[in-house]
C-alpha cells in the first residue's frame, strides 16, 4: 500500500458520446441564433433565463435525480459531458449551474419529501436560480466561525446577519446558507450551525451588489433583518451542519469547471498562431495540452468514483489545487506565448480582448469555492499529516 | 490498490520486495544485488512480458506489462527490465523470437536513425541508450530504402562507449557499422520510430510515476519521525503544503501514465488520440520528476541528499528516465505541432475524445 492516490482511466461510456453531439448541436443552434458568443467570456447578459429553461428543456439539468423529482437518472458521467461541453463554449450557465451541482443534489438528501417535490422539478425545468450563502464578513475559509443567528421563534426561525461574497444572490429565486443556532461548545468547535432553504426576493433580505475587479457584479452581501424562515425549511440535523458539509466538496471540487474557467484564451492561442508555429510557441502550447488533458482524465475519473458511490474528498481536492493553479496561470502562459504572434493574426484582437479579462479573472480561481490553503490542509490530512 | 489483483505486479513485487530492498541495495556497492534479481525477474518469466509464448516469451497483456513497469518504477530497480521488455515488444511486432537474457532497444532517442543498407548490414549511431552495456542483445529499428525493419542484433557486434545518466545508470552511445543482423525482418504498416519512441515514452512515465509514488510514501513516514523546533515537521503547515503538492504532482504522473497505458493496451492504432495520451503522459511525467523531486529533497534536508539515504535512488532516476525516448521539451513540440496543424477548433474535440 502507498499513499498515493490512484486515478483509474475511466473512460467516458459510448452514449455520452451520442449525448456530446447533442449538446453540441444544441450550443451551435443558440449560438447560430445570437443566444451568446462563444468568443465572449466577459458578457454583461451572464443572466439567460430563456436558455436555462431550454437546457431544462432538453433533460440536462438534474440529469442524475431520481426520475419523480423531474430528473432522468442518468450517470455523472453523462452530466460531466453536458458541463464541459456548456463550458468550453462559454455557455451562460449562472442561473443553473449552482442548483444542479450542488443545491438540488443536498435538497435531495436532507430536504422533506413536499419541499422536494415543489423546488426540483422547477430546476430540472430550469426556471430557478440557486445561491450559497456560506461566506461572512469575517468567515471564509473558517466556515464555522460563522455568526449569522437563527434564533427559534414560533414555527420557525428569524434571520439575522449578513453573508457575503454570494454568487448570484441578485438574481437567486433561493439560497441554502448555513446560520448559528447554537453557541459552539469546547469539544466542538464546528457545532451549533444549521443549513437551511431560503426563499430569496423577500422583506427581510436585502441584496448589495459587490463590484468585482473584472467589472463584473456577480457577488454580493446578503443582508437579513428579521428574516421568518419556516421549521420545515431547515436541511439536516440542527446544530449539525459540520457532519453534512464535507461530503458534498465532491462534486463541488472535481467538475470540469475547476479548470475550464479560462480555456477559451488557449483556444485564441492556437487560432493565433497558426498551422506553422515556432518551436517556442508549439512546446509551450504542448505542454499546456499535456497538462490540461491530465487534468481532465483526473476529473473524469473522480466522476466515475462519485458514480460508483464513492466519496473522493481527497481526490477531488487534488483536481481542484492543480486545476485552478493551472487556469489561473493560463492566461499568463498563454500571454507569453502569444508575445511574438503576428500583428496580422485574424483573431489579435479577440486574443487580447479575452487575456484582459482572463487576467482580471485569474486571482479569484484559487479563492472561490474553497482555497488553495484549505484543499492543501485536506489533502494533507488524507496524507495521515493532520 | 491496484497493483493487488494482477498476478504479474504481485509476482514482481514479491521478487523487489526479497531481492531489491531499497536499504540493502543502497548500501551495497559492488552491486552484488544485481544478478540474483536478474535471475529471479527471468525465472518468472518477467522480462519477456510482451512477448508471445511462441516467440518465446511468457504472453502477458500490454496492460499487465504496464503496471510491471509501474512496479518497477515504485522500488526504482536498475536492472535492464524496462529495456528488456521493450526490446522483446519490438522483436514481436515483427514476429522475431527474443532471445534470453538482458536486451535493450536502438534507437532511445527520436533524434538518431539506424539505416539498412542494401547489403542487409545496420549503421548508425545510437546515444543515450539505456543498459547497453549490460544487454546481450539489442532490439534494432533500422530505417531503409522500403521502409522500416525490426532486427536482432549481437550486442557484441557494436561498439558502445559507456556513459552513465543523471541516476547513475548506464546510458551508453552505441555505433553500429555493417553490422549484420541475426534476424531482420519487415515492420508491420504504419509501424515506425515514432512508434518504438511513443510505447518507450509511456514505459519511462509509468516509471517515474511509481518513483514518485515511494518519495511521497518515505516523505511522509520522514515527515512524521523528523523533529525540529521541538514537534513533528508534519506538524507545520508550510511542510504539509509541500507534501499535498507532492501528493498531487504524484497523482497527476501516475494519472497521466496510467491512462497512455490504457489508451496504448486498447488501441488499434497510433492515432491522434493515442499520441495526445503517450506525449502528455511523458510531458507531464517528466514535469512531476522535476517538481515532486524537489519537494521531497526538501522534506528530507541535508539527510535526503546523502548516497547513504535512499532518496536519491528514485529522485535522480526519475529525473534521468526524463531523457529516454524523447525528453518533454521533444514531445511538448511534437504536440504541439499537432494541435496546431489540426487547428484551434479541433483542440477541444480531441481533448475530449479521451
Amino acid at each position: 500500500m502507498t499513499a498515493a492516490l490512484r486515478f483509474d482511466p475511466i473512460r467516458l461510456p459510448e452514449k455520452c458520446e451520442q449525448l456530446r453531439k447533442e449538446v453540441r448541436a444544441f450550443l451551435a443552434e443558440e449560438i447560430a441564433a445570437g443566444t451568446f458568443d462563444p468568443h465572449k467570456p466577459n458578457r454583461e447578459d451572464t443572466d439567460a433565463p430563456e436558455f436555462s429553461r431550454r437546457v431544462g428543456a432538453k433533460g440536462w439539468l438534474g440529469m442524475t435525480w431520481p426520475k419523480k423529482y423531474g430528473g432522468q437518472e442518468r450517470s455523472f458521467l453523462e452530466r460531466y459531458v453536458v458541463t464541459e461541453e456548456m463550458r468550453v463554449a462559454n455557455a451562460p450557465t449562472r442561473r443553473f449551474f449552482v442548483a444542479d451541482r450542488q443545491s438540488g443534489p443536498v435538497l435531495i438528501k436532507y430536504a422533506p419529501e413536499h419541499i422536494k417535490m415543489d423546488i426540483l422539478p422547477r430546476i430540472c425545468r430550469g426556471e430557478i436560480c440557486f445561491a450559497i450563502g456560506m461566506s461572512e464578513p469575517n468567515s471564509g475559509s473558517d466556515l464555522f466561525a460563522a455568526k449569522t443567528r437563527a434564533t427559534k421563534t414560533d414555527g420557525g426561525y428569524l434571520i439575522n446577519g449578513t453573508k457575503i461574497w454570494t454568487s448570484s444572490a441578485h438574481i437567486a429565486d433561493y439560497m441554502i446558507a448555513i446560520f448559528r443556532t447554537s453557541p459552539p461548545t469546547k469539544e466542538n468547535r464546528r457545532h451549533g450551525l444549521t443549513q437551511f432553504l431560503v426563499k430569496m426576493k423577500q422583506p427581510g433580505i436585502k441584496v448589495n451588489p459587490i463590484g468585482q475587479i473584472t467589472g463584473q457584479y456577480e457577488f454580493n452581501e446578503v443582508v437579513f433583518t428579521d428574516f421568518f424562515v419556516p421549521d420545515d425549511h431547515v436541511l439536516g440535523e440542527v446544530d449539525g451542519a459540520w457532519k453534512q458539509a464535507t461530503s458534498e466538496l465532491a462534486y463541488e471540487r472535481s467538475g470540469p469547471e475547476r479548470f475550464l474557467e479560462t480555456y477559451y484564451v488557449l483556444t485564441e492561442l492556437v487560432r493565433a498562431v497558426g498551422p506553422n508555429p515556432d518551436t517556442r510557441s508549439a512546446e509551450g502550447i504542448g505542454r499546456l495540452v499535456a497538462q490540461l488533458h491530465t487534468m481532465r482524465r483526473m476529473s473524469v475519473s473522480v466522476a466515475g468514483m462519485l458514480q460508483a458511490g464513492k466519496e473522493p474528498v481527497v481526490e477531488a481536492s487534488i483536481v481542484k489545487d492543480i486545476g485552478t493553479v493551472w487556469e489561473q496561470q493560463l492566461p499568463h502562459r498563454v500571454r507569453d506565448l502569444a508575445a511574438f504572434v503576428e500583428e496580422t493574426a485574424t483573431n489579435r484582437e479577440t486574443l487580447e480582448r479575452q487575456l484582459d479579462f482572463a487576467i482580471k479573472t485569474a486571482p479569484k480561481l484559487t479563492i472561490q469555492g474553497g482555497t488553495t490553503e484549505v484543499l492543501r490542509g485536506i489533502i494533507a490530512r488524507g496524507l495521515g499529516l493532520r | 490498490m491496484a497493483e493487488s489483483d494482477n498476478i504479474v505486479v504481485e509476482t514482481a513485487e514479491k521478487i523487489f520486495a526479497d531481492l531489491a530492498d531499497p536499504q540493502t541495495i543502497n548500501n551495497d556497492k559492488k552491486n552484488a544485488w544485481q544478478a540474483p534479481l536478474w535471475q529471479a525477474l527471468s525465472e518468472a518469466g518477467l522480462p519477456l512480458s510482451w512477448v508471445p509464448d511462441d516467440l518465446g516469451g511468457s504472453g502477458a497483456s500490454l496492460a499487465d506489462g504496464f503496471a510491471l513497469l509501474n512496479a518497477a518504477g515504485r522500488f526504482a530497480v536498475a536492472v535492464p527490465l524496462a529495456e528488456t521488455m521493450l526490446a522483446g515488444w519490438l522483436l514481436a511486432q515483427a514476429k522475431i523470437a527474443s532471445p534470453e537474457g538482458e536486451m535493450t532497444v536502438l534507437p532511445a532517442s527520436p533524434k538518431d536513425r539506424i539505416t539498412l543498407d542494401s547489403d542487409g548490414s545496420l549503421s548508425g549511431r545510437a546515444r543515450g541508450v539505456p543498459h547497453a552495456k549490460a544487454a546481450k542483445h539489442f532490439a534494432v529499428l533500422a530505417h531503409g530504402k522500403d521502409g522500416i525493419s525490426i532486427a536482432l542484433v549481437d550486442a557484441g557486434k557494436g561498439r558502445i562507449e559507456s556513459g552513465l545518466n543523471v541516476g547513475y545508470d548506464h546510458s551508453d552511445t552505441v555505433t553500429l557499422d555493417k553490422v549484420q543482423p541475426v534476424t531482420r525482418k519487415a515492420a508491420p504498416k504504419e509501424f515506425d520510430q515514432t512508434t518504438l519512441m511513443l510505447m518507450g515514452g509511456v514505459a519511462r512515465s509509468l516509471q517515474i510515476a511509481g518513483a514518485l509514488e515511494s518519495m511521497l510514501d518515505i516523505s511522509v513516514r520522514y515527515s512524521n519521525e523528523r523533529v525540529a523546533f521541538e514537534k513533528k515537521i508534519s506538524k507545520f503547515q508550510a511542510v504539509q503544503h509541500n507534501l499535498a503538492r507532492l501528493a498531487g504532482e504524484s497523482a497527476a504522473a501516475l494519472a497521466a501514465a496510467t491512462s497512455a497505458a490504457d489508451a496504448i493496451a486498447n488501441a488499434t492504432a497510433f492515432n491522434d488520440e493515442v499520441y495526445l495520451e503517450a506525449a502528455s503522459a511523458k510531458i507531464r511525467c517528466a514535469e512531476a520528476a522535476e517538481k515532486g523531486g524537489a519537494i521531497a529533497h526538501q522534506v528530507h534536508g541535508a539527510i535526503g541528499f546523502t548516497n547513504e539515504h535512499i532518496l536519491h535512488r528514485y529522485s535522480l532516476r526519475a529525473l534521468a528516465w526524463r531523457d529516454d525516448f524523447g525528453s518533454e521539451s521533444h514531445w511538448a513540440v511534437e504536440l504541439g505541432k499537432l494541435v496546431a496543424t489540426r487547428g484551434a477548433d479541433e483542440l477541444w474535440p480531441l481533448v475530449a475524445s479521451r
